[in-house]
């Protein structure tokens, strides 16, 4: 059976967070040295070549969207740490930037070598003031060390909206404005804050660049599965018995994450149902446990890996329950910007509430089906191209408990 | 801190409007419509422009409320967990509904969504603070802390 591998966890628990001499003492700040020797095109090649796929849900190959923004021009270049950790049953993040700060810093650092940039935001959410503190005080003790010379890092803090974890809407929180997200493209790489090249990553996606770095891109794409290499901190939730997180190698399966991590089902309960990726990913039945946590694996089943949080629901949860919770979730999360999710998620909500209280039929579903369809293909962003999937999913696999509750 | 000194902090930070805010409703607990009007002033924006980023944004209220924030999680594993009975605990605890203060404006009572604790489910924060493995019976602790 699968063993524990932790390579962003790599040192919870072995050093001070709130001290840099703990984080050096552990060989912290070696891979920036080491980038800093190598051109920032080769630097990106290596990058690339391990394969390492953005960690915030889309899985888009790191060191390629680095490419980009190391080939525009420009006077100033942004990188952005994406720690707006607010996926539902996810605190990876936090529980990088509260362990192990000045690794998400020098990652920060070693991409603003390799792109050019000389400026680097965290972007945390409001949820974690005591995080924001965290880091603060990490950027002052790499300042006081000099550490990071010629990139400044600032923290702000977000103020409470879902929507600001996609990049553009993200973006347009830094520049103080509502948290919409643009138009795409142009892409950050190309055009993101204020207008300027910027690469924003998320928290987990920053930490692993001084792993690869320091041990190489061959080393880093052997762990975990071929196509999506690396570790994945996953977060578990509902009913197993132990409700924690583990560090796993991304070709671990579902099955070993919920049975072997997780100890399995509570009070001799069989499983129902577990929902992979946070509040948006699609519910996964028994039959489907045997896939593993990787990005490709995950698509192929019609779920999404997401943030790695994995939500479990044990026989006696009721679906339309916790689906129609979920619905209500989003409505509020919408920001309004584009109809489909606006009114989408407002409908779906409607039509929820009215099946979760006995009174739907068999024409609600197949209108929230129809709806599901033309929102997840014609929202502004993945917000509402997502939010359909948690309902669709349960529609599909477990559509004995809508049934139950018909009129 | 005068109003206007607290945003005069933030008037030449890039973005800095809604660190602004985030000062401003340190101090008062909400953004009152005078912060507003003097937010938009310094920062040189329309007043309407201001109003939209706080409206935006579920951690900022326009309305006066209680001085200590209790947020409950509704996020789907607070839910199963059990999130509703603590909820109605608060409720009858505190003598409001969700979304009211209490008469004596020491306690605001509001919904969020998850907090990212979710290690120890249900979970309520007060003034940020997280509380883990709330139920009916501890909430009456947390509370007498900010009484």
């Amino acid at each position: 059976m699968a063993d524990e591998m932790r390579i962003l966890l790599r040192n919870y628990g072995k050093i001070d967070p709130l001290k840099i001499d703990d984080y050096l003492a552990q060989g912290g700040y070696k891979a920036l040295e080491k980038a800093k020797a190598m051109s920032p095109a080769d630097l990106i090649e290596e990058v690339k070549k391990a394969n390492l796929r953005g960690r915030g849900g889309a899985g888009f190959n790191c060191g390629l969207k680095w490419s980009f923004a190391y080939q525009a021009q420009a006077d100033q270049k942004y990188v952005v740490c994406n720690a707006d950790e607010g996926e539902p049953g996810t605190y990876k993040d936090r529980l990088i930037m509260e362990n192990d700060p000045q690794a998400v810093l020098e990652g920060m650092a070693i991409c603003g070598y390799a792109i050019g940039a000389s400026k680097g935001y965290i972007y945390c959410r409001g949820e974690y003031p005591q995080v924001v503190e965290i880091l603060n005080e990490a950027i002052e003790q790499a300042n006081a060390k000099g550490i990071l010379p010629g990139f400044d890092v600032e923290v702000r803090m977000g103020a409470g909206a879902y929507v600001c974890g996609e990049e553009t809407a993200l973006i347009e929180s830094l520049e103080g404005n509502r948290g919409e997200p643009r138009f795409k493209p142009p892409y950050p790489p190309n055009e993101g804050l204020w207008g300027k090249p910027t690469i924003v990553n998320n928290v987990e996606t920053f930490a692993n660049i001084p792993v690869i770095v320091e041990r190489g891109a061959d080393w880093f794409a052997s762990v975990g599965a071929a196509a999506y290499p690396g570790t994945k901190i996953v977060t578990l939730t509902g009913d197993v018995n132990n409700t924690t997180f583990f560090e796993v190698p991304t070709d671990t399966t579902l099955r070993e994450v919920i049975y072997h991590f997780g100890g399995g089902i509570p009070a001799g309960k069989k499983f129902k149902a577990v929902q992979v990726g946070g509040t948006s990913g699609a519910f996964i039945p028994e039959a489907n446990l045997d896939t593993p946590i990787a990005f490709d694996s995950m698509s192929q089943i019609g779920a999404v890996l997401g943030s790695g949080a994995v939500f479990v629901l044990d026989e006696s949860r009721d679906l339309v329950d916790v689906a129609t919770q979920i619905s209500k979730f989003f409505e509020h999360e919408s920001c309004g910007k584009c109809a489909p999710c606006r009114e989408g998620t407002m409908r779906l909500k409607d039509m929820m509430t009215k099946i979760n209280q006995g009174q739907g039929t068999a024409k609600d579903t197949a209108l929230i089906e129809k709806l599901g369809r033309v929102m997840s293909y014609s929202s502004l962003c993945g917000l509402g191209q997502a939010a359909p999937s948690p309902i669709l999913s349960t529609l599909k696999h477990f559509s004995a408990d809508y049934d139950a509750k018909m009129m | 801190m005068k109003l206007v000194d607290i945003i005069m902090q933030y008037k030449d930070q890039p973005g800095g409007l809604i660190e602004a805010l985030h000062a401003i409703q340190k101090e008062y607990s909400y953004l009152p419509e005078d912060a507003i009007l003097e937010t938009a002033r310094v920062f040189n924006k329309p007043a309407s422009e201001v109003y939209g980023v706080a409206r935006f944004y579920s951690m900022f209220s326009t309305t006066p409320r209680g001085k200590n924030v209790i947020r409950i999680c509704e996020s789907a594993p607070c839910h199963i967990a059990g999130a509703v009975e603590v909820i109605a605990a608060l409720e009858r605890e505190l003598g409001i509904k969700i979304g009211e203060s209490t008469q004596d404006g020491v306690f605001a009572l509001e919904f969020t969504e998850c907090v990212g604790q979710c290690q120890a489910t249900p979970v309520i924060t007060v003034n940020g603070k997280p509380y883990f493995d709330v139920n009916p019976t501890t909430i009456t602790d947390i509370l007498a802390e900010y009484k």
